[in-house]
């Protein structure tokens, strides 16, 4: 791991992270992943929005952009497009994600651009102090939901994979070595991939509803999480109120970038 | 070969941007606007760019932000609305020093408005749209040639102090026909990124030059620096400090107003001998021309200067027109915008007079030359 920091983590460390977040558990699985494809860092690009788990960018040693709000998958679909070369990947939290950035997400899966997309579930929306996100579970506390929260929670990985993304995988902070499998493939993948990462925010989502201290929560997701395989033999009883970890949805269809090659080569005959 | 041909003010901003060396476009179709989408995906693949059609306007500009980090040089077009929507990605351009130009069809506002009608309504939104204090630079084409033209000098500036430009067209000049000279691209100069002098090692992404502007590299080049909307340091890195907040702010303020001089474009028509000033400008000058002209021809002694370039507004040389006029008139098609900023600039020297239209139609040159004569 030290060798890891040293080669992909920027001299920028402490992070800005409260003790016990997962953020950073997530974050490594990330370099394990980049480091294990070998991917060039020179030619590798991380886009992330605003919000905690965003802040990873400014940690990684890539070309880094901390865009706005809810605005990373517009910025990386224009690095992407404009240089196919370059790997791309998203980093985003579950409020810049699907609430304010909800409208590019779905977009961004629908075109099929090769990017991978770590989302950062913590389930709340950390930065600014605990108010409930569109992945806040019905009947949460938040700042904002003292009574409880009355909306349900969108499942990040089917609207994915309904929008049209042809990658879809969710993994856990407690997980960590399959959370590195899992995006390593999403990177692999030819396609646009969503990786779902369940992390734990002890002090916001974790406080104000008595989930109990860090280990606590990461033992949580021990008991709820459900590995795809498994969860085959599991009758929907059985079921209940787990959730499904691994590659949830993987399929083929053309690549935005590469099928823009293809725009180019038409234009340039029927010019000549 | 040059060709002479009859286009429209929207194709002229688009063939000036192919031939400034834009590769790519990101946008969101909206009136009056449209054309320079659809003739950019129709003409960028042909030279080899790449056209995106987004989710929505905020994912246009933020998409050619994203590719302006890639060394593309980059076109978003817009109106009303849509120039709303992309005023958050104006100030994180801004701040983030990433070169792209945007262009405003002005159309009637608020809101919907009145999408197919002409307005000049937007010009302070131009300057103060986005939050927090920045600088602007904002250019106001009055014909389909000076389209082209300003489209590739917007690149120019764009690419030079490593910000946003905004192309402020109104709907009278982008569905506008005219004839116009097109050389052949070519022969044209294509605007040039400064890029870093010294190897990734010894490279902080923001340390500027005496010019105020720090070189810029290109993403996959190994560079690998960070770019954000927080306020940073010259390594690009948060830094909230008072000082380094201060020195970040005053920087970006500063690559512009040192170099006002070469940033100002204005044209003077009639205006030697004249005692009524008309300042104005986009589609609302050539009706002025027409009416300095049948003005003249009863002896009335009117000329013209129009603003070319609108942000950074050209203080000084109003200044020195209030001192040589006996009154100046601001015909513009909004309730009243750049007549403020030519008051204070005149400083109380000379009366400025407004002459505001926003009823959807142009001001008409006999209109103005009434105005003149009842002056």
């Amino acid at each position: 791991m030290e060798k890891l920091i040293e080669k992909y983590y920027r001299p920028r460390l402490p992070h800005i992270w409260c003790p016990g977040c997962g953020n950073g558990i997530v974050t490594s699985s990330i370099i394990k992943a980049i480091d294990k494809l070998g991917l060039d860092q020179d030619k590798t690009v991380i886009v992330s929005g605003i919000g905690c788990s965003s802040r990873a960018s400014g940690y990684l040693n890539f070309d880094t952009v901390h865009s706005l709000h809810g605005r990373a998958l517009p910025v990386a679909t224009g690095i992407k497009l404009a240089d196919p070369e370059l790997n791309v990947i998203v980093i985003t939290g579950d409020g810049d994600g699907t609430a304010i950035g909800g409208n590019h997400f779905i977009h961004t899966a629908r075109r099929n651009i090769n990017l991978t997309v770590i989302l950062f579930n913590n389930n709340i929306y950390g930065m600014t102090g605990g108010q409930y996100s569109p992945l806040t579970p019905t009947d949460s506390k938040a700042t904002t939901a003292p009574y409880g929260t009355l909306e349900r929670a969108f499942d990040i990985a089917e609207l994915a994979k309904a929008a049209g993304a042809t990658y879809v995988a969710r993994g856990t902070a407690f997980h960590a070595n399959m959370l590195v499998d899992v995006i390593a493939k999403g990177i692999s993948h030819d396609g646009f991939s969503l990786i779902e990462a369940v992390t734990q925010c002890p002090i916001y989502f974790g406080r104000q509803n008595k989930k109990g201290d860090a280990s606590a929560m990461l033992k949580t997701q021990r008991d709820n999480a459900v590995t795809v395989e498994a969860a085959k033999k599991l009758s929907p009883e059985q079921l209940e109120g787990k959730f499904k970890i691994g590659v949830l949805h993987q399929s083929e269809a053309p690549e935005y970038t590469k099928q823009y090659q293809g725009i180019i080569d038409r234009a340039q005959k029927g010019a000549k | 070969m040059a060709k002479v041909l009859l286009l429209q003010g929207n194709q002229a901003c688009a063939e000036g941007a192919i031939a400034a060396g834009v590769t790519f476009f990101a946008g969101y179709p909206i009136t009056p606007s449209t054309e320079i989408a659809e003739i950019m995906a129709k003409r960028l693949p042909e030279v080899g760019g790449k056209f995106i059609q987004m989710e929505d306007e905020i994912a246009g500009i933020g998409a050619i932000v994203g590719a302006s980090l890639t060394g593309k040089k980059v076109l978003t077009a817009t109106s009303g609305p849509g120039f709303s929507l992309k005023q958050e990605f104006i100030g994180y351009a801004t701040i983030a020093e990433v070169p792209i130009v945007i262009a405003n069809v002005q159309r009637v506002g608020p809101s919907t408005g009145q999408p197919t009608a002409p307005a000049q309504g937007d010009m302070m939104q131009a300057r103060w749209g986005t939050h927090g204090d920045h600088p602007v630079i904002a250019l106001t084409p009055a014909s389909v040639p000076e389209c082209f033209t300003l489209t590739i000098k917007a690149y120019e500036l764009s690419e030079k102090y490593r910000m946003p430009v905004l192309l402020m067209l109104d709907e009278i000049i982008g569905h506008m026909r005219e004839k116009i000279e097109i050389p052949e691209y070519d022969t044209i100069e294509k605007p040039v990124r400064k890029g870093p002098r010294v190897g990734p090692s010894e490279f902080k992404a923001y340390e500027p030059d005496s010019d105020g502007v720090p070189p810029m590299a290109d993403f996959g080049t190994g560079y690998r620096y960070h770019v954000t909307g927080l306020v940073h340091d010259e390594t690009g890195f948060p830094n909230g400090s008072p000082a380094a907040t201060e020195k970040l702010l005053k920087r970006l303020h500063e690559k512009v107003e040192r170099d006002i001089d070469n940033i100002t474009m204005y044209e003077e028509y009639k205006l030697d001998d004249a005692e009524i000033a008309i300042v104005t400008y986009g589609g609302t000058a050539r009706s002025a021309y027409a009416a300095i002209d049948m003005a003249r021809e009863e002896g009335i002694k009117v000329g013209m200067f129009r603003l070319i370039s609108v942000w950074p507004f050209p203080e000084k040389e109003i200044a020195q027109l209030a001192q040589k006029v006996k009154v100046i008139v601001v015909p513009e098609l909004n309730y009243g915008q750049m007549v403020g900023e030519v008051k204070k600039a005149a400083e109380g020297k000379v009366p400025v007079k407004p002459m505001s239209k926003y009823d959807s139609e142009p001001i008409s040159p006999k209109e103005l030359l009434a105005f003149v004569k009842n002056l």
